[in-house]
């Protein structure tokens, strides 16, 4: 099923005209409405005019999250106070949080996107869709409840927490969808074992999974828990909350609705827009948001983009699942190097697990790269000479992963540091 | 006469090993034989103790990685030869060794823990050519 034929399948040609006069009927508002933007505009040289089509889109300036700290709360907006309906807010790790608004029609857009989501996961009106997300100044809870009333599916908005209370909702209502973040559903996946529920009292066919990066291997590890086909959202407060993309049933990557969020890659060191296919930095313009339209917003999440038609129908882009983010990646010999590539290594080999570390040192102006790997009990030979073939099929997989050549430990379980959230897995010890 | 060996995977930092016969020392479990295997970052230390299942337990418990393998443990007496013998006796048979360690008792004999990927045809081999092996029974209350 596809929620809206037209524009999800639309050819790419024509897609891409109509995103030309969405950027610039979108450029000229924020030039007439928000003194931030005229201003950069102006210094470049830029007027409105000057954006035509989608071949003008590289002549605009970047939007970052410190221009949206430095507008806070609502210097970015174009519409005064009686046209915002909602506002919703992240919790900054340092200073302000970020804030952003919603016309009424932005409200409309964002559930519309939402529905193509859930659409492509399977769901229809004669669903029940327990919404586990948090509600509040989270984008996810609402985001996920206004697309799946207009799908006319039946929501639980139960939001996050309160296990005894999902378990008993999921069970007694039956639920057959469920959305919270991954990690929330592996936890409710391990609680009905332990409440021991019986397996046919659960009716749950499908997840819709985001709002915080998760692996293949939690995905193959939650579908086996709660016997369901596990779906990846992606999306961000910046640009609308979840629904910026999603998977389909083909599961090659999330489709981006670029009819409402135009992607493009760049290179984060230079910002040159890199062509489909290669690794940057993701950039959104929202071209039909009116409280709140970013050009260029750097997401800071690394991934590429795929633009050949989907299985599916769809002709939308397809993201795939991020890679890291700008913020995390190292520097090291001159490669760039991602924490996350390691996990995939490590992911794929089927004598390790995800538990690690990496160290990067600095001795005579030379970098190394020390990467801890905890052994896993039902992998630990008694043996020496295996452990070593292990330890170096471990470094040689991981040298042709990066491209530069580290040290790999092989450490007792448990010694790395985990945490719910973010796990440390980085230590950086060169001078900066 | 199959005994059950533990393998504990040791990381060489200062306090590691203390710690592991702290846990045992503690519930009361007795070394009876031990080896440690290490290469530059890590060791694999082996040991047959009392209370094989207890030991495991706790150790897990604490975190070790541990593994429980079978190896068989051969009484050589105390003369020249006699270790050159029962290993000829292993070779003639293409039994391999994988590895083998071994502690002296008070009666002036040596007990050799061997480990094989085939630990009952060496005890087959073995006690066709009247060698003696410690039985699980008497090794666990040594
Ligand atoms: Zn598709």
């Amino acid at each position: 099923m596809i929620w809206n034929r037209q524009y999800e399948c639309m050819e790419r040609e024509e897609l891409r005209k109509i995103q030309g006069e969405r950027l610039s009927a979108m450029v000229s508002r924020v030039w007439n409405t928000v003194p931030f933007y005229r201003q950069r505009l102006q210094e470049l040289g830029i007027e409105p005019g000057d954006i035509r089509s989608m071949d003008d889109l590289p002549k605009l300036p970047f939007t970052t999250k410190q221009d949206l700290r430095d507008n806070y709360p609502f210097g970015l907006f174009t519409v005064p106070q009686e046209g915002i309906v909602r506002l919703h807010a992240s919790s900054g790790t340092t200073g302000k949080p970020t804030v952003v608004g919603y016309t009424k029609n932005d409200i409309a857009m964002w559930s519309e996107v939402v529905a193509r989501s859930l659409t492509m996961a399977g769901v229809t009106q004669s669903d029940i869709i327990q919404v586990a997300y948090g509600y509040g100044l989270f984008t996810g809870g609402l985001g996920l409840h206004y697309g799946a009333e207009t799908v006319g599916a039946s929501v639980i908005p139960i939001s996050g927490g309160n296990t005894k209370k999902q378990l008993q909702l999921m069970e007694d209502f039956g639920s057959t969808v469920l959305a919270c973040t991954p990690s929330y559903a592996a936890f409710l996946g391990e609680a009905i074992i332990e409440e021991k529920i019986q397996k046919e009292n659960i009716k749950l066919k499908a997840g819709i999974f985001g709002a915080e990066p998760w692996t293949e291997g939690m995905r193959t590890e939650i579908e086996r828990l709660l016997g369901i086909k596990a779906y990846d959202i992606y999306g961000l407060s910046e640009i609308i909350g979840p629904g910026v993309s999603m998977e389909c049933r083909c599961q090659t990557g999330m489709h981006i609705f670029e009819d409402h969020f135009i992607p493009e890659i760049i290179n984060p060191d230079t910002g040159e827009v890199l062509p489909y296919g290669e690794l940057g930095e993701l950039v959104f313009t929202p071209a039909t948001k009116e409280a709140m339209p970013l050009i260029r917003y750097r997401t800071r999440d690394l991934t590429r983009l795929h633009a050949e038609r989907c299985q599916c129908g769809r002709t939308l882009v397809r993201m795939e699942k991020c890679v890291g983010r700008t913020d995390d990646m190292l520097i090291i010999r001159g490669v760039n190097v991602f924490p996350s590539q390691v996990e995939a290594v490590l992911l794929e080999m089927s004598e390790t697990r995800p538990h690690y570390l990496l160290t990067v040192e600095r001795r005579h102006n030379l970098d190394s790269l020390e990467i801890q790997v905890e052994v896993d009990e039902s992998f630990f030979s008694d043996e020496v000479k295996e452990l070593e073939g292990l330890r170096n099929k471990i470094q040689s997989a991981i040298g042709s992963m990066l491209g530069i050549s580290s040290t790999v430990r092989l450490v007792e379980p448990g010694t790395i540091e985990r945490s719910m959230g973010k796990a440390k897995r980085v230590i950086d010890n060169r001078t900066r | 006469m199959i005994i059950r060996q533990l393998s504990v995977f040791l990381e060489n930092r200062t306090g590691r090993l203390t710690e592991l016969t702290g846990i045992l020392s503690e519930n009361g479990i007795n070394i009876s034989a031990f080896s440690i295997a290490d290469s530059t970052d890590f060791g694999i230390l082996r040991m047959i103790v009392g209370k094989p299942e207890l030991a495991e337990h706790v150790l897990r418990q604490k975190g070790f990685a541990v593994k429980v393998t079978d190896v068989i443990c051969l009484i050589v007496p105390d003369k020249p030869g006699s270790l050159h013998h029962a290993l000829g006796i292993l070779s003639e048979n293409d039994i391999a060794i994988d590895y083998m360690y071994a502690f002296s008792s008070a009666e002036g004999r040596a007990t050799v823990v061997i480990r094989t990927a085939v630990p009952q045809a060496a005890i087959r081999v073995l006690s066709q050519h009247r060698l003696e092996l410690v039985q699980a029974g008497d090794i666990y209350q040594i």
